[in-house]
């Protein structure tokens, strides 16, 4: 098949990277090889392919040889396609006359035999000659790109990339899950390693999200459908039914206070259930927006049917609406930033440190809540009793981290966490402190110095992975207590150290839901389920699906710096996307040949997006290419060969495979 | 080419492998980034979903002398285009019954779902494949059809 065309005239450009690819490919020897095939009248190799001298010489080649080809043997064409598609355009050649040879991630990074992955360089190479030649010229489509955005998650990320974009004057629509906005930090204390109080540097940031003329917060929602493509996307937000009118609750608590439970009875999420609700709630004091929520599974109304709304009637505002339904909201955004940040371990999977068995074992969590002067017990540190001060603590750290039997992966905070933890609940209580550590990770600004001002405050560092905790004593001291068994590795002897309670340092994991929200927007997960970034250094915030962005826990354990810095760079990349006013699309659709279409329409069920409607008085079948997304599998059902596709037309992969075999 | 049909061990078998563009093409990525070895087998051509691959594409591929065809794909569910794949598995089950009658053994043929985060698997499957057809040493179908042809 391969097209021996006179007016072809192929420039071949293959790259060392340095020792990348030359250490094991022999790139002259390609070269060479090359330079014999049919149509190739210019075969080049060069340290740094992509550096501006490398595709100086190319585009000198172009114009002095007249080259009409362009084939470019270097690394993924996932990373520099576009560089030497543009160094092809300013030639004054079609950028899409020019065809990229994977031969680094996909040869030799991966092969050690030097002979094999030569050979298999030239196979690839022969084959993308064969290609070429048959590549068309195209444009890029450019469509708009609508300037609002969507934000998911209301955590300090969501919220800092919302106030970033929002204060550039852009629109942004806020979803959160919850009853309010805040996420993990709005939990807390103090936040290391400065010691800051949580909610002073938060709340007024939460209230600036409300208040923005910008910002459409809407929490108790969740996205339940997203359509589109970058810079056009249709989106479906559902809000659940809180059966207060929104619009008019002003967060006086009355209702609250008239519920016919005199008492909390039920589990309280905020407070990890160390405190007790009633069904109709608000989360927090603080909690934005100042609006209760009815809880439809504990509510009287909603279970019996045989409540006297004593709530309802004392709102002076007719706020409540016990018929309120799910709604569902259409909302149109160019862009989306993920925000949806991490789930903690669930201890009860490492069953050895008692969780759920002594009740004097509580989760980091917990005890983030217990030394909240706004938490369940306004500041005291007490035990599960709820009125003994505990006279000896052990934290114990890495639980769900850098363990085969849950999660291998480090969590990155709990090592600094646990030594704030350490602080205030000496603070708070005056009690012997001991840490279980198996190394101490305090990188970051301040982190180290906060770890030598701990050393100095009296707390126990104890170096050694923890076995057990039990209530089993061995002598009179550890009577009634539990004891932490652990192998000292500094001084190599196993010990055992009896205290009134035990917080487990648990780890950070993706959200529970982190598969089913990566679906809906079309995102991948790394293996250990959190959201997977387009490349780990140079694209951190962006997706492999264009105009999606992610920043903050839900891409990775991290700390508050950290989820605001990557909120501050995925807002960056949403502004250059809207000041850029459109994107560019691939132009790989695909359209039907009318002649050679003999009307059987097997093509019409493959289009995912209804791209294909049949013109009846024709007899033939049409693709309205604004709607084709460019998959190619109408392509490959058509029998009659009626449909190409644009960049991967059937003559082309068919030319490719020749050319990998046909020597 | 190489024809040391007996010494199987050192004989480096071609497989043609076409990869979606979003799940195993990226996950070949990551096993290079990675620094995975495995055998030097494959030579991947990209394509946007697997549901672009044309039987014809097979069949060509055994036909002008690939030992094997992979194909990787997203899992279930994860179509960049919703469903490519779902159509993907269906022509392959057809080609599959079609290759047999062709004498094209059946581990000739593959098909793997491979996500952008898989590059180990990416390794196994690849290994695994290279293994198996080394143990039936190189294909004859290209004989076959040049015969035929003749
Ligand atoms: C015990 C503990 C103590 C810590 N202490 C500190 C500290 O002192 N200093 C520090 O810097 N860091 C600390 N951290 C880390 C800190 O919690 C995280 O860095 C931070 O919470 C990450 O913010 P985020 O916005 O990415 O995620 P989150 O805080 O998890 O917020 C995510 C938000 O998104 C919402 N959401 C999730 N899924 C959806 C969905 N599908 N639709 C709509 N909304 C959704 C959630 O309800 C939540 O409001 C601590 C962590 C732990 C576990
Ligand atoms: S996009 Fe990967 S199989 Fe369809």
């Amino acid at each position: 098949m391969s097209k021996q065309k006179e007016d072809i005239r192929i420039g071949f450009y293959i790259c060392h990277c340095g020792h990348n690819i030359g250490s094991v490919v022999d790139v002259p020897g390609v070269a060479e090889y090359v330079s014999k095939l049919p149509n190739v009248v210019v075969s080049k190799d060069y340290k740094y392919m992509c550096s501006d001298p490398g595709q100086e010489m190319i585009q000198k080649d172009i114009k002095e040889h007249k080259l009409n080809r362009i084939v470019v043997a270097s690394c993924s064409p996932l990373l520099h396609e576009s560089t030497f598609r543009g160094a092809t355009a300013k030639a004054g050649l079609n950028q899409f006359f020019m065809q990229m040879v994977n031969i680094r991630e996909n040869t030799s990074w991966v092969h050690e035999d030097k002979e094999q992955a030569t050979i298999k360089a030239k196979d690839l190479a022969r084959a993308a000659v064969h290609r070429v030649a048959f590549h068309k010229a195209l444009e890029k489509k450019v469509v708009p790109v609508n300037p609002d955005v969507l934000i998911v998650g209301g955590g300090i990320a969501g919220i800092s990339a919302s106030l970033t974009l929002a204060n550039a004057g852009k629109k942004v629509y806020l979803i959160e899950r919850d009853a309010t906005i805040g996420g993990y930090m709005a939990k807390f204390d103090k936040t290391f390693p400065t010691l800051d109080c949580a909610a002073c540097i938060l709340t007024p940031k939460m209230s600036s999200v409300l208040k923005h003329p910008n910002i459409t917060l809407w929490t108790w929602s969740e996205v339940s459908n997203v359509d589109g493509f970058v810079g056009n996307y249709k989106v479906t937000v559902t809000k659940k039914p809180r059966y207060i009118k929104e619009e008019l609750c002003v967060g006086c608590l009355a209702c609250i206070d008239a519920c016919i439970y005199k008492q909390g009875k039920f589990y309280d999420e905020f407070n990890f259930g160390l405190a007790k609700r009633k069904p109709v709630y608000i989360p927090f004091p603080q909690a934005t927006p100042q609006v209760v929520v009815v809880d439809d599974k504990t509510c009287l109304h909603f279970k019996t049917g045989k409540c006297q709304q004593s709530c309802a009637k004392a709102c002076d505002r007719n706020a409540f609406d016990f018929d309120q339904k799910p709604e569902n909201v259409e909302i149109n955004v160019g862009s989306i930033i993920l925000t949806t940040g991490f789930e903690p371990h669930n201890p009860v999977k490492s069953p050895n440190y008692g969780y759920g068995k002594y009740p004097n074992v509580f989760t980091s969590l917990e005890v983030e809540r217990l030394v909240n002067a706004s938490g369940p017990t306004e500041g005291h540190v007490l035990l599960r009793d709820g009125v003994t001060k505990p006279k000896s603590i052990g934290i114990i750290h890495c639980v769900g981290s850098r363990d085969e039997k849950t999660n291998k992966w480090c969590s990155r905070v709990c090592c600094m966490y646990s030594l704030k933890l350490a602080h205030l609940l000496k603070e708070h209580t005056d009690a012997d402190v001991y840490n279980f550590y198996i190394d101490m990770r305090t990188p970051g600004k301040g982190y180290e110095e906060f770890y030598d001002k701990l050393l100095n405050e009296g707390v126990q560092f104890i170096r050694g992975r923890v076995s057990e905790v039990t209530d089993w004593a061995t002598t009179d001291s550890e009577k009634g207590k539990l004891v932490i068994r652990a192998e000292d590795t500094l001084i190599g002897i196993v010990r055992r150290i009896p205290v009134d309670m035990v917080v487990l340092s648990v780890g950070l994991e993706p959200a529970k839901d982190a598969q089913e929200v990566r679906k809906m927007f079309s995102i991948s997960c790394s293996s250990e389920g959190f959201f997977l970034e387009r490349h780990p250094k140079l694209a951190p915030v962006s997706t492999f699906t264009d105009g999606v962005f992610i920043a903050g826990a839900c891409q990775g354990p991290k700390d508050i710096p950290d989820s605001v810095a990557q909120a501050g760079a995925a807002a960056a990349e949403v502004l250059a996307l809207i000041d850029a006013g459109h994107v560019e699309l691939e132009p790989n659709t695909a359209s039907i040949v009318e002649e050679k279409c003999c009307g059987c329409q097997v093509c019409i069920n493959m289009c995912p997006y209804t791209a294909i409607s049949f013109n009846v008085e024709k007899g033939k079948s049409f693709i309205n290419e604004a709607l084709c997304k460019g998959c190619g599998t109408c392509v490959a059902a058509c029998g009659s060969n009626a449909i190409f596709q644009n960049l991967f037309d059937d003559e082309e992969i068919l030319s490719e495979i020749d050319g990998l075999l046909v020597e | 080419m190489q024809s040391t049909v007996n010494n199987n061990e050192n004989w480096t078998p071609r497989i043609v492998a076409f990869f979606c563009n979003w799940c195993t093409y990226t996950a070949s990525d990551l096993a290079g980034v990675s620094r995975l070895r495995y055998a030097p087998s494959t030579r991947v051509i990209r394509v946007m979903c697997s549901g672009r691959i044309d039987p014809e594409f097979i069949m060509e591929s055994f036909a002008k002398g690939a030992d094997g065809v992979l194909i990787g794909g997203c899992h279930p569910g994860d179509c960049h285009y919703s469903e490519g794949n779902y159509k993907c598995l269906r022509r392959f089950t057809l080609m599959q019954k079609y290759a047999e009658q062709m004498g094209i053994e059946k581990d000739r043929l593959r098909l793997e779902w491979i996500s952008a985060s898989e590059g180990k698997k990416l390794q196994e499957v690849v290994n695994d494949m290279t293994d198996h057809i080394r143990k039936l040493g190189p294909s004859k179908i290209k004989e076959v059809v040049e015969t035929i042809v003749k």
